[in-house]
């Protein structure tokens, strides 16, 4: 187990390696870091456009420049934006904002999952899977900006007025300048009015397929015959269905899961849109891609990139801990 | 439950295991014909893929024959009219705010979409099933290589990989350029689909027949391992049209999908509609729900076609 | 059409009260273990109702061993899974199953599981699959020991397990416990499997078709294990299995199915020497015989069984039987008595009778096309029928290494037993 532990951390390594590699030449062929000079009324000289050349280090060989890059990189240097700012100085506190949101609709989305997914197998063609099934229908069938304009504009409002004072925040991550009056539990509540909605409408999105293939996971278990020894040794359906069936369907969703972490992350950029959240989202697009800016949006992928091989080394532990025939071999 | 094909002049051995004898050619081409009927009539009799089969032919004849109906033309304007509600004269869905009409927008809309998505999948199917047949089939270095190169590519969210290659093409802000973006990053699902597909096919039997009898290995893909991974080919096809439309919207949403004057595709009037949802409510809901019953009926195509394919899940365990 | 002929022994008393902890309305003591009733099994379908079993009864008397023998598909496993409550909710399931005079059909899960595993244990047909991967083997017996015995403590039942894992014959039992299944060979996992159908001293295990999956070097050392069980448990068996081999050397009595019905029940002596149903003697001819003294072939059944779905009308044997004749495709037989407990559901066991065992004199495919077989009498059979009318079997089928004679035509009393020791190759 441990060095099975061992040997997948070190493939996650050159795995990043080789995903920053990827990443740097898609970023490489794709902009043109001299693209706003070339804009500018009137042209500026060559003299001056090999000047700047220079200065970027762009008239040095491919893999010298992705050389540089990355051991900055390794520093935790990240270059500077296009504004002179460093990189990594965002990175941080966009990354916690956005992080915060992931983090928990992937547990909200993994448990709501499991419930329906199991929910759904063992009432398997009875109303209560139809109704299940046909409500996943519907959300896998929804664009996540769609759906979070209802949340904006029928939840928020609903419950803010049910409540009669405003829980439940639409925009942005917390309150501008509320560090600065108030108490410390104050903050926290507000930050969780503000966390509610994005990642309710993040986790929908995820929860929806994984739940469909939990249930088929789990209708696979509930079909096999160790489910019907445990129920002819003794056990009750109930217990048979929580001791036997939901330990063995588990092991396929990890997999699932961590793989879907990569779309969670796209997802976030558009739940950040819409909810104006400053986070790693609003920096892809806003400082990255319209400003043309290189090193941002290398940033965002290789931050990306790490997350989504970080969740595949956790599901492939999780993996072994779960099936035991997996940890020998 | 056995079901017991044979008819009752083709005797069975009482003995298990005893060997085929000849005619065992004439059986399996007897076998395929009526297997493939039984999907067919799998999926007829299955009423949720049928209510979805039915409600997407009514989309098409909505947005191919209906402009031949409703005449109105999305792009012209009128000033006169701008904002107006659903049942307005003329109107029948109500206008935008530069007083282009709604009904034929969807129309349109429609249209485009689809378009974006035979677009898609003819380049996205060919690809995938290329490069997760030569990983499948030759095993191997071929597979290390491709299957890494499809790995890595996942590590970067496919609605990123969208956004990075869009908006460095300004000119592929058309539902034709959409489309073809699509075709090309959506294809890394399937190549591994078709990947573990052809892996454990070419270890049957027939197919290790097939080698043996000197067949080439186009022949044994084309012939042997294409039709059997049939229908994982046709539920991904459904499933990832379904998925290709959302992320249109997602991409125009974002600012990197259809854009500019004269272009429109459902995707664009969901997002121009997300602006309004209270003040013109009707811009919000009917491109929404169009796209939701859209999505909606392909998928539970697909899922009818997967239950037609693959019925072990619906049978009664015995 | 699934007319039911009660069994001989009679069904339990509905005295009220039991003492046993599984105990429900109608225990009787002296009841028989086990007494199944027009038992029928019915799977709705997308091609309709299968009826996949039509009236199935009999009785287990303690310490018996009954095996129920058939083609795949011929109703055995849907009959135990319906006797454990087991089948799927969408089977529907009618009769009665009584365990020592309690009604079990109908029954709720939670009073079931009181019942499985401690009143009626099973052992399955796939021990590959029969465990789950994920928790230890000895987890998996101290389970259904706790699940009946709640003050057992954890330490007690550990012990338990070891010691059961030793009785079934696993090496290093105290080690073993700790093993996950996929640690183990099939074999060994099937011993596993036993072990748990034993841990609680029930006083029925049914096991269906517990060699079937393994090797035939394993299969002997399973029965084998399976004769330890019921001796350390003195529990009675239902033995389901395909192969007559195996009843021959364990089972008391036989049921043969065909089609989702009992077509013959007898005592193993009955239905190896002087089978009455043709499908039992059909089954009998395709057995290879180690100890035949002639070079005699096998007798193959032509067909195959009837599909459940759409049955005709009559014997669903006919299509298959030499024995075919018009009365046949009138109406299914029921089961008559003929003779000590004897029955079958053929109304041609007289020709049958004729046999004595053997397969060939009806079966063979020269007898069967000749001219003779086709256009004679029920009473004719051809060419050997002298030889058969003696009453002498003219080959000992099965393994039995004694022949065993009868003495005149027509007596079906039971024959002496034959040694059971050293059957099991």
């Amino acid at each position: 187990m441990f060095f099975f532990t061992i040997r997948r951390i070190i493939a996650s390594v050159f795995v990043l390696l080789a995903s920053s590699f990827l990443v740097f030449s898609l970023c490489a062929a794709s902009f043109d870091p001299l693209a706003r000079y070339r804009q500018i009324q009137p042209p500026p000289s060559e003299a001056f456009l090999d000047g700047v050349r220079e200065n970027l280090g762009l008239n040095e060989s491919f893999l010298v420049r992705y050389w540089n890059w990355l051991s900055g990189v390794v520093r935790g240097d990240f270059g500077e934006t296009i504004g002179g700012t460093e990189v990594s100085a965002q990175l941080g506190g966009r990354l916690l904002v956005t992080g915060r949101m992931i983090l928990l609709a992937i547990v909200i989305a993994v448990i709501l999952a499991i419930i329906v997914g199991v929910v759904g197998a063992v009432r398997q063609y009875k109303p209560s899977d139809y109704a299940l099934t046909f409500f996943v229908y519907l959300l896998i069938a929804l664009p996540t900006f769609w759906f979070a304009a209802i949340l904006k504009e029928f939840v928020a409002g609903g419950v803010n007025d049910l409540f009669g004072s405003q829980l439940l925040y639409t925009i942005g991550e917390e309150t501008p300048g509320i560090a600065l009056y108030a108490s410390q539990s104050e903050i926290w509540a507000d930050r969780i009015g503000h966390l509610i909605l994005p990642t309710v409408s993040l986790a929908l999105l995820s929860f929806a397929a994984w739940s469909r293939f939990q249930r088929s996971a789990m209708l696979d278990v509930l079909s096999s015959d160790y489910m019907r020894l445990a129920r002819a040794k003794g056990l009750t359906y109930r217990r048979t269905v929580v001791k036997h069936g939901l330990r063995n369907a588990l092991i396929p969703l990890t997999t699932v899961v961590a793989l879907g972490i990569g779309t969670l992350f796209g997802g976030a950029v558009i739940t950040e849109q819409v909810f104006v959240w400053h986070g790693m989202g609003e920096y892809l697009i806003q400082n990255g891609i319209q400003q043309n800016d290189i090193n941002v949006v290398l940033g965002w992928l290789l931050i990306s990139a790490v997350f989504v091989v970080v969740f595949n080394l956790v599901a492939d532990v999780l993996y072994a801990v779960l099936d035991p025939r997996i940890r020998l071999s | 439950m056995a079901t017991t094909h044979a008819a009752a002049e083709a005797p069975l051995p009482a003995v298990p295991g005893a060997p085929l004898g000849g005619g065992v050619e004439r059986e399996f081409t007897v076998k395929a014909r009526s297997q493939r009927q039984q999907i067919v009539r799998r999926f007829l009799h299955n009423k949720v893929g049928m209510t979805g089969l039915v409600v997407f032919v009514v989309l098409l004849a909505f947005g191919f024959l209906g402009p031949l109906i409703y005449t109105t033309s999305y792009s012209d304007l009128n000033s006169g009219a701008q904002s107006v509600p659903p049942g307005s004269l003329g109107y029948p869905l109500g206008s935008d705010a530069i007083g282009r009409d709604l009904l034929a927008g969807l129309m349109q809309g429609v249209q485009r979409s689809l378009f974006i998505v035979l677009l898609f999948v003819g380049i996205a199917l060919p690809l995938g099933l290329l490069v997760g047949a030569l990983a499948g089939y030759f095993g191997r270095w071929v597979d290390s290589v491709l299957m890494r190169f499809v790995d890595l590519i996942l590590t970067v969210p496919l609605l990123v990989v969208l956004i990075v290659v869009a908006s460095n093409f300004p000119s592929s802000r058309t539902p034709l350029g959409v489309g073809i973006i699509l075709g090309l990053f959506g294809w890394l699902d399937l190549a591994r689909i078709v990947r573990s597909q052809f892996l454990s096919l070419r270890e049957k039997e027939y197919v290790e027949a097939a080698h043996a009898l000197g067949a080439s290995n186009s022949r044994i893909i084309f012939k042997h391992l294409i039709p059997n991974a049939l229908g994982s080919l046709i539920v991904w096809t459904t499933l990832a049209a379904a998925t290709a439309i959302i992320l249109e919207a997602s991409l125009t949403y974002l600012g990197f999908g259809v854009n500019g004057a004269n272009q429109t595709s459902l995707g664009r009037l969901v997002s121009d509609g997300v602006q309004a949802t209270t003040t013109r409510p009707w811009l919000f809901y009917f491109p929404g729900i169009t796209l939701l019953i859209i999505v909606l009926s392909i998928n539970l195509i697909g899922d009818g076609i997967r239950d037609a394919f693959d019925p072990s899940n619906r049978r009664v365990r015995s | 059409m699934s007319t039911a002929v009660s069994s001989s022994s009679s069904t339990g008393g509905l005295s009220q009260g039991g003492t046993r902890s599984t105990s429900l309305p109608g225990f009787d003591a002296s009841a028989p273990l086990l007494t199944v009733s027009d038992l029928n099994v019915r799977f709705p379908t997308e091609d309709g109702l299968v009826h996949a079993v039509r009236g199935v009864d009999y009785s287990l008397r303690s310490g018996e061993v009954l095996g129920i023998v058939g083609e795949s598909g011929s109703g055995k496993s849907v009959t135990s899974l319906a006797v454990m409550g087991l089948l799927p909710g969408s089977a529907r399931v009618t009769g009665s199953v009584k365990y020592r005079g309690q009604e079990l059909l109908g029954q709720s899960d939670r009073t079931m599981s009181r019942v499985r595993g401690k009143g009626v244990s099973m052992i399955f047909q796939d021990p590959m699959t029969s465990l789950d991967p994920v928790y230890r083997v000895g987890l998996q017996i101290e389970e259904t020991l706790r699940s009946h015995d709640r003050a057992l403590s954890s330490k007690a039942a550990q012990g338990r397990a070891a010691e059961l894992l030793e009785m079934v014959g696993i090496p290093n039992a105290r080690e073993r416990v700790r093993s996950y299944p996929h640690e183990f060979s099939g074999g060994m996992r099937q011993r596993v499997v036993i072990a748990i159908a034993m841990a609680n001293q029930p006083d029925v295990i049914i096991a269906d078709e517990p060699t079937t999956a393994l090797d035939v070097t394993v299969q002997a050392q399973i029965l084998e294990v399976l004769q330890t069980a019921l001796t350390e448990t003195g529990a009675a068996m239902v033995l389901i299995t395909h192969d007559l081999g195996v009843v021959a050397g364990i089972a008391d009595r036989v049921l043969v199915m065909y089609a989702g019905r009992p077509v013959e029940i007898g005592s193993v002596e009955d239905i190896y020497y002087e089978p009455r149903m043709p499908y039992t003697l059909g089954l009998l001819g395709s057995l290879p015989r180690l100890d035949s003294s002639t070079k005699q072939r096998l007798t193959p059944i032509k067909g195959a069984p009837p599909s459940v779905v759409n049955m005709p009308p009559g014997c669903p044997f006919a299509p298959r039987c030499p024995l075919h004749q018009p009365d046949c495709d009138v109406a299914e037989p029921d089961r008559v008595d003929v003779g000590g407990g004897h029955t079958a559901a053929c109304i041609r066991t007289d020709v049958v009778a004729r046999a004595h065992g053997d397969a060939a004199l009806i079966f063979d495919e020269a007898s069967k096309d000749s001219p003779l077989m086709q256009s004679q009498g029920p009473a004719d059979l051809p060419g050997s029928t002298g030889t058969a009318d003696d009453g002498v079997p003219r080959d000992p089928p099965g393994e039995q290494t004694e022949p065993v004679t009868t003495s005149a035509t027509g007596s079906l009393l039971d024959p002496p037993a034959t040694t059971r020791d050293g059957d099991r190759s």
